[in-house]
Formats: structure tokens, sequence, C-alpha cells
């Protein structure tokens, strides 16, 4: 009963928030303002994680080939894990705890300090005025942040793996070019897009109906951060086996 | 004029508001008092369309609020200032912006003509140096004003107004209450102010309801308050010491 409950309430809600903005202009300005909540403040921890993950990658699959294994493995594996899983899926996953409990406990905090309903009652759509903006900012920035992913855990992959001397650039080189299907990258950033959508979405539904208090504005973070990460891990699955399998 | 006509809101099994109509007067500061929990601010938020009432209907100048669709209650809502019980000014702007801000959505004015009427409204709340602060820089007293001043940006018709003086000193409070009085006689609004601070109450209010178990128990001017029989507005009314003896002493001679 819950479930169908929160379900036909998420519906509403999208409805409510792709609804025609009130203003272009300040949508615009709201706009830029997500874009660089979500895009630009989130480029310091991607680079990061990406960085180190490429790294480790490399190293755990030079640890485990040797004898009939070729070294251009490393650079398949880096690539493969990179392009298909890393950066589509645990970036945004990621991003769920720093950008949806972001989200979340700023539209909770407005609803309980009444901002929510003083926009109402000036005849603005709340929902479409404050949601809209972050939801198309996570659209347009998520995938870039993957793309940069990507090219940074490779990068990463391949420095370790010249500098520790585990392949030779030529052998990483290789590996990385061999077997590529371009349809890998299309697929995750068709993934990563959707995923920008449940995240900014599921986020800004907990937060846009917190209730209470402070207390209930931690709640609301909390509960939108693990309903998004398991919606993108479902999500994530069905989208392989439509995609891939 | 705001006419509500019995008006019903339950939530789950509890009843909140039974049957209850009311006619708040143009002009005047008209004051919904009662004990927490009777059922005022249910009747306030149905009145302004934030909650929906299961029964009756809300009409603004004779236009059937309730059975108006969205953008229909749009416009209405674009008539309506509304001062919230913790201000609700939005944190992320100065306060020039939270006055702007109704302007800048609804209206096509210049940027220099909206910054002119954000300062007269500043002016008129008496914060015109106020303008670059971020709200969390304010006092409760002074985000009060600031709200007024965002209220009444649009140059509303109704006013509403959710415990104006909660949290604030008898001192700010009496401000506040004066500077509502003086707008509403000023731009010739409905006010709608939701009490049960009684200081208030004296000060500032034409018209009282008396909302007591989800019904409106007495209402009237507010000159009759004190006279009124009737012994649940009795009880609120002399609950403390101070109107106690206002009670007790009679009237001095002039």
């Amino acid at each position: 009963m819950g479930l169908f409950f929160h379900i036909g309430r998420y519906v509403s809600f999208l409805r409510s928030v792709l609804r025609r903005p009130e203003k272009a202009s300040v949508f615009r300005r709201l706009l830029a303002e997500e874009m660089a909540a979500i895009g630009l403040q989130s480029l310091g921890i991607v680079a990061l994680l990406s960085v180190f993950m490429g790294a480790v990658i490399c190293i755990q699959t030079a640890h485990q080939i040797g004898g009939w294994i070729p070294v251009y493995t490393i650079g398949f594996t880096v690539r493969q894990t990179m392009i298909l899983e890393f950066s589509p899926t645990l970036i945004p996953v990621i991003l769920a705890g720093k950008v949806g409990s972001n989200i979340a406990s700023q539209l909770g905090t407005m609803r309980v300090t009444e901002q929510i309903d003083a926009l109402e009652i000036m005849g603005v759509n709340s929902a479409g005025h404050l949601v809209l903006p972050k939801m198309l900012a996570a659209l347009l920035c998520i995938p870039f942040l993957v793309i940069l992913s990507m090219g940074l855990g490779i990068g990463a992959g391949a420095w370790v793996a010249v500098s520790a001397g585990l392949s030779s650039m030529a052998d990483f080189e290789y590996g990385m070019r061999i077997d590529f299907n371009a349809f890998d990258v299309t697929y995750a950033l068709l993934k990563t897009c959707v995923f920008a959508l449940i995240i900014s979405s599921v986020s800004a539904y907990h937060g846009y109906h917190t209730s209470g208090g402070a207390l209930e504005v931690g709640r609301s973070s909390t509960k939108a951060v693990v309903y998004a990460v398991v919606i993108v891990m479902i999500a994530n699955l069905l989208l392989t086996q439509m995609l891939l399998g | 004029m705001i006419e509500i006509h019995r008006l019903s809101k339950s939530f789950g099994d509890q009843q909140v508001l039974h049957d209850i109509s009311a006619t708040f007067h143009p002009g005047k500061v008209n004051f919904i008092i009662g004990r927490s929990g009777s059922g005022k601010s249910v009747m306030t938020k149905c009145t302004v369309g934030l909650l929906e009432p299961d029964q009756g209907h809300v009409s603004y100048n004779g236009r059937d609020f309730t059975a108006m669709d969205r953008s229909g209650r749009k416009s209405v809502r674009q008539e309506i200032g509304m001062l919230f019980q913790g201000s609700a000014l939005f944190d992320s702007m100065t306060v020039e912006e939270n006055v702007v801000f109704p302007l800048r959505m609804f209206t096509d004015h210049s940027e220099a003509e909206m910054r002119d009427r954000a300062a007269f409204c500043l002016e008129r709340v008496e914060l015109p140096k106020a303008a670059a602060k971020y709200p969390s820089e304010l006092s409760g007293g002074m985000q009060k004003r600031v709200g007024i001043a965002r209220a009444i940006a649009m140059n509303p018709k109704y006013l509403f107004c959710d415990e104006p003086n909660s949290g604030l000193d008898p001192q700010t409070s009496i401000v506040i209450d004066n500077l509502i009085g003086d707008l509403t006689a000023e731009f010739n609004m409905t006010t709608v102010v939701v009490s049960h601070d009684m200081n208030s109450v004296m000060e500032a209010s034409d018209f009282i309801h008396f909302v007591h178990q989800g019904q409106i128990a007495w209402h009237g001017p507010s000159d009759d308050l004190l006279h009124a029989e009737h012994p649940e507005l009795e009880a609120f009314i002399f609950a403390s010491k101070l109107m106690k003896k206002v009670r007790s002493t009679p009237p001095s001679k002039p």
C-alpha cells in the first residue's frame, strides 16, 4: 500500500515539476546556479575517485594476470571497467550521496521553514520552480562528469601501469584499443542520463515531501540517498539487460 | 471581502474543522483567535489553498476560489500577501532579492523599477538599510518586517498573517501590530491575522473570530470582545493574571 502511495505521489510530483516554468529568465538563472552546484562542485570528488579507481584497477589486474594471459589485458580491463561500470554507475551512486542528500536537505529545510508554502502562496509552482532546474542540471552535468571520469581513470591506469613497470605504454594502448565497441560508450551515457534523472528526482521527492522539523529533514536526506541508490541499482540491472543482454 | 462557507476538514479520523463559516471584511484587521489545536491554522491554510477542504468553499470578492483550476487560483494568489510564523524568507537571497522575488516572477518591470519598489516596501517597514543583508543576519522582528515588505510588494488585496508576533518581545510585537494595522488602512486590504496573543488582539484587531474545537464559537467587533458572554471565550481571554486584573479593575473616571 505504502509503495503504491509513493509511486502515485511521485508521478503526481513529476507532473508538477514538468510544467512550463513561470518565467524563462528566472529559470535560466536557476539552471546556471544548479549546474554550478551539481557539476562544478562535484568535479573534485569525481576526479579524485576516478584517478584512484583507475590506478587500483590497473594494479589489481596486473596482480591477477601472469603466465599465458597477455599484458595488454591490463589496458583492456581498465578501459572496460571504467567505461562499462565504474564511471557510469559508481560515479552516479557517489553523486547520489553528495548531490542527492544536498537536494533533499535543501528542499526539506525549505519545506519545514514554510519557504515552499511562501512560493505557493505567491502563485509560483514550487515543485517546478525548485526541482526542474535541478533535474535538468543533473541531466546536463552528470554525463560530462562521467566522461571526465572515464578519461581520468584510464589515464591514471596508464600512468600507474607504466610508472610501476606493470606494462609498457604500447601494451597498455594496444589493450585499450583492442575489441573496442563504441556502443559501450553510448550504453554508458544512456544509463548515466537515466541515473541522473533518478538521483535528482528521487532526492527532490523526498525533500519536497518532508514534514516536521530538523530531525525529519535529516531522515529525508538519508532516505533520499538510500532510495536513489537502490533505484539506480535496479535500473542498472534492467538497462544492462535491455541494452547489452 | 473573503467569505468562507461551511468549510470542513479532517485528517484521517480527526475532524479539525466542522462546517465553519466566516466573513473577513475589507480595510479591516480580522483576527482569528483560539487555543492551540483549535483549528485556526487549518482554517487559514484552507482559506489560502495550502490545504484542500473536504467540504465548503472560499470566495474572494465573490470568486469561488475552491472551484478554480490552477490558473484561476494563480491569479487570485497574486492578490494575496502572506506573513508566515517563521517569516519564511528565502535564506539564499538577500533582503532586497526576497522583496523583489514576486515582482520578478509575475511582472515585466525593469530591474530599476523592481529595485525602486523594493526600496519603497523596505522603507515602509522601516528597514531601508537592510537591503543587502541576508535573513540570517537579521533579528526575528526584522525578519517579520521583511516578510511584511515582501507580502506587500505586489500591492495585495488580501494580507494573511500567521502568528505575526510569535517569538517577539512585547515592544517589537506592538511595532508589528501597528504596522499591520497601518498597512491595512493604507492599502485597503482585507487582512486576516491568526493569533493567540491577547496583547496583539487588543492592539490591532477590528473584527474577531474565536475558533473553538473546529467551529466559530464567537465572532464580532473587537470592542465587544471583553463583554462577550461566552464561557470558552472568557476562559481564553482572561487566562492570564494580567487580563484577570484588567477585568477586575473598575474603569477609571474621566
